[in-house]
């Protein structure tokens, strides 16, 4: 009987049984769903707790507070409480205060002198609420509506400044024959493996000497001549053919108006690859604004978590709320862009 | 000559042609168009505007130097913020003192070098007047090998769940994804909190042990944290390189395969993994070189700590710079550059193997 049940259950269309595989393939991708987006949902979930909330061991996965009610003849409102009555029944009271095992509770509906009740004989009354001011209170009172536009400003200029230079060498670099081709090529694929780390103290030299220290141009300009971008791109205009341009120039275009009517509009594909690339390495960047910038005014959102988490160590609400506040633009970018991600790294093998 | 209204019209029509006959087809054209137009205001004021002054320039220098035109903006920041910079490298490693302006840099010679050298036992960090330069590369090495190995593994694997036909496997493969995308600052933070002593990981598992274990506190442990959370974040990009590498090993191998009764894992040993290897390489070159970069994760996660015992190359580098009250920035330049060193060799041998298999 046992085995008829299991054929059933395991029958599938075509015929085939499931193999052992097919049932470990499907406890590893939810495996793989709850460890990948386990932590991020716990971190969300967690954003939205009181500080009382977050402290509770062991914690519970939704935001849970305790209910408060006003009761006449206090001026705070009072945390509810399930008591169990000395003769077996429950009863739900406000606690006026708590000395030691023993806290003095008063009946919320009609408040006379308050009771003492034992500790353990109490039980908080929760309910599901959501502590918005987390989110409220740091926006406001803390500078992070300034990271956040910094963060922005940095994000979209540079993006902006890489695309722009970045296709215009590509262009030069794949649809001209001209002496020094080769050595430039020769750089800046050469140069594709040196990471900022490498450089970074006469990086920081340079930009003293532009005076560019403590200000979001000496971010944004170091990083906007990726080799990466302008390896992409080339690759792509190469593609393009060269009788487009040829025809252009029959028609008395000039070299710019080649550029920006003809190459750029066909190169939009690998544009849009770029774009995505280049925000999600601005929006994420860390060491480099962590150099750069000291004044606070100037912290991008990554230096400034960073700063927040360290000067104030307790104040976990804050902390996960302002980290929910970063990760979220880039998962509207994923959400929406996740084909063109993927399909674009996968070609590319770049990140 | 014909008649040459329709030059734009042509283009464009030619244009859109070429765009739908590229492989995504119809509907990236359509979403291109929408991205487009998003932009296309701005863009093309801006690009209007140049119009004139660049056919002046076009005038003046001629068409042949015209490419030159479009390299130079590119070629300015990356000469000033990268060429320049790894020449001014070196003269910061052969210079001391304190100061930025390298006018002002007494020339030591190899000083720098022979500080960072400097040991009496190699293999015990403590003996070496930079006992936190050698704790670092000790961490790195140890850091690269468990997580280049552990995350390549696990990526490999999920590749080949990844790569079975599955429903929703897009869906799936965005799941594992998802992780790249997230700054490194968040990343830490997101494991900060399920690590810390009343996390959630501690609610977990307290039950059975019986006591919370402090995870970033004890050296051991922290070092597993920040090899796991660092897998956690990178693998998913790993796995998509390795998926692709997957899905071009042609089927008809694999029906041959099956045809002849071959087992599973004869196929995946004799067939998948010879196939796949060439992938594997350049994934295992990446991942090792970005390993060895390893800092920001790490320093949001245990700031290095406790004590030195997760402090990475990287991490000395920053903080000898720019973290600490006295900068030193010719002993930063030198440690640098011993950086540089081991991943140029990384690199070297990258080319090697690329030039030994042929083209990957």
């Amino acid at each position: 009987m046992f085995d008829r049940t299991l054929t059933f259950l395991t029958r599938r269309r075509g015929g085939k049984r499931w193999h052992i595989t097919d049932i470990l393939t499907w406890g590893y991708l939810l495996l793989g769903v709850l460890m990948m987006f386990g932590p991020v949902l716990w971190l969300v979930m967690s954003s939205f707790k009181t500080q009382a909330g977050l402290v509770e061991f062991p914690p519970t996965f939704l935001p849970y507070s305790q209910q408060e009610v006003a009761v006449e003849g206090y001026d705070k409102p009072l945390p509810l409480f399930e008591v169990k009555m000395p003769d077996g029944s429950a009863k739900v009271m406000a606690q006026v205060r708590r000395i030691g095992i023993v806290s003095q509770m008063v009946d919320p509906e009609n408040p006379g002198p308050p009771i003492k009740v034992r500790f353990q004989d109490r039980t908080p009354v929760r309910e599901l609420s959501f502590a918005w001011e987390n989110y409220i209170t740091p926006l406001e009172q803390f500078n992070f509506l300034r990271y956040l536009w910094n963060s922005v400003v940095v994000t979209t200029v540079a993006t902006f400044i890489t695309l722009i230079i970045n296709s215009m060498a590509a262009f030069g670099l794949s649809k001209y024959e001209f002496r020094g081709r080769t050595s430039i090529l020769v750089f800046i694929i050469g140069t594709l493996m040196i990471p900022i780390s490498v450089i970074m103290v006469p990086v920081y030299l340079v930009v003293t000497k532009f005076g560019m220290v403590n200000s979001l141009w000496g971010v944004i300009l170091p990083g906007a001549a990726t080799p990466t971008g302008v390896f992409l791109l080339r690759q792509y205009m190469l593609t393009i053919p060269d009788e487009l341009l040829d025809a252009a120039r029959m028609d008395n275009a000039s070299e710019w108006q080649i550029y920006w009517r003809i190459i750029v509009p066909l190169a939009l594909p690998a544009l849009a690859v770029l774009a995505i690339f280049s925000i999600m390495w601005r929006w994420n960047d860390f060491l480099w604004p962590l150099v750069i910038l000291t004044r606070n005014e100037l912290y991008t959102l990554q230096v400034g978590l960073n700063a927040f988490q360290g000067e104030l160590q307790v104040q976990w609400h804050y902390v996960l709320a302002m980290t929910v506040v970063t990760l979220l633009p880039i998962t509207f970018v994923f959400a929406f862009l996740q084909k063109f991600i993927t399909t674009g790294i996968a070609s590319t093998g770049m990140k | 000559m014909p008649c040459r209204i329709p030059m734009e019209l042509r283009l464009r029509e030619q244009g859109e042609r070429m765009t739908l006959r590229s492989r995504q087809g119809r509907r990236a054209a359509e979403s291109e168009r929408r991205f487009e137009s998003v932009l296309q205001l701005p863009w093309a004021f801006a690009m209007r505007l140049l119009e004139l002054p660049m056919r002046g320039v076009q005038r003046v220098i001629g068409q042949g130097r015209m490419p030159w035109v479009f390299v130079m903006p590119n070629l300015l920041i990356f000469g000033t913020f990268v060429i320049v910079p790894l020449f001014i490298n070196f003269y910061y490693s052969i210079t001391g003192g304190t100061d930025l302006f390298p006018a002002n840099r007494p020339f030591v010679g190899t000083e720098q070098y022979d500080l960072l050298l400097d040991c009496e036992d190699y293999l015990d960090p403590f003996s070496c007047r930079q006992d936190r330069f050698w704790r670092g590369m000790y961490n790195t090495a140890f850091f690269v090998t468990f997580q280049v190995a552990g995350m390549v593994g696990i990526s490999l694997i999920t590749a080949l769940v990844l790569n079975r036909r599955i429903p929703g496997r897009a869906f799936f493969r965005s799941v594992f994804f998802y992780p790249v995308l997230l700054s490194p600052v968040v990343v830490a933070l997101i494991w900060k909190w399920i690590l810390q002593r009343e996390g959630l990981l501690n609610a977990f598992i307290s039950d059975w042990i019986g006591n919370k274990t402090l995870w970033l506190v004890e050296p051991g442990w922290a070092m597993f944290w920040v090899i796991s959370v660092s897998t956690w974040a990178h693998m998913g990009f790993y796995t998509l390189i390795l998926l692709a590498g997957l899905q071009s090993i042609p089927g008809d191998l694999y029906e041959a395969a099956e045809m002849d009764g071959t087992s599973r894992w004869r196929t995946f040993w004799r067939i998948t993994m010879p196939l796949l290897w060439p992938t594997m390489l350049v994934v295992l070159v990446l991942a090792l070189i970005k390993s060895v970069q390893t800092f920001d994760e790490v320093f949001v996660l245990t700031g290095g700590g406790p004590g030195t015992a997760t402090q990475l190359i990287v991490q000395y580098i920053y903080e000898t710079g720019f973290a600490t009250q006295i900068q030193n920035f010719g002993l930063a330049a030198a440690a640098s550059i011993v950086l540089g060193v081991v991943l140029l060799v990384l690199t070297l041998i990258q080319m090697k193997i690329g030039s030994g298999k042929g083209k990957w």
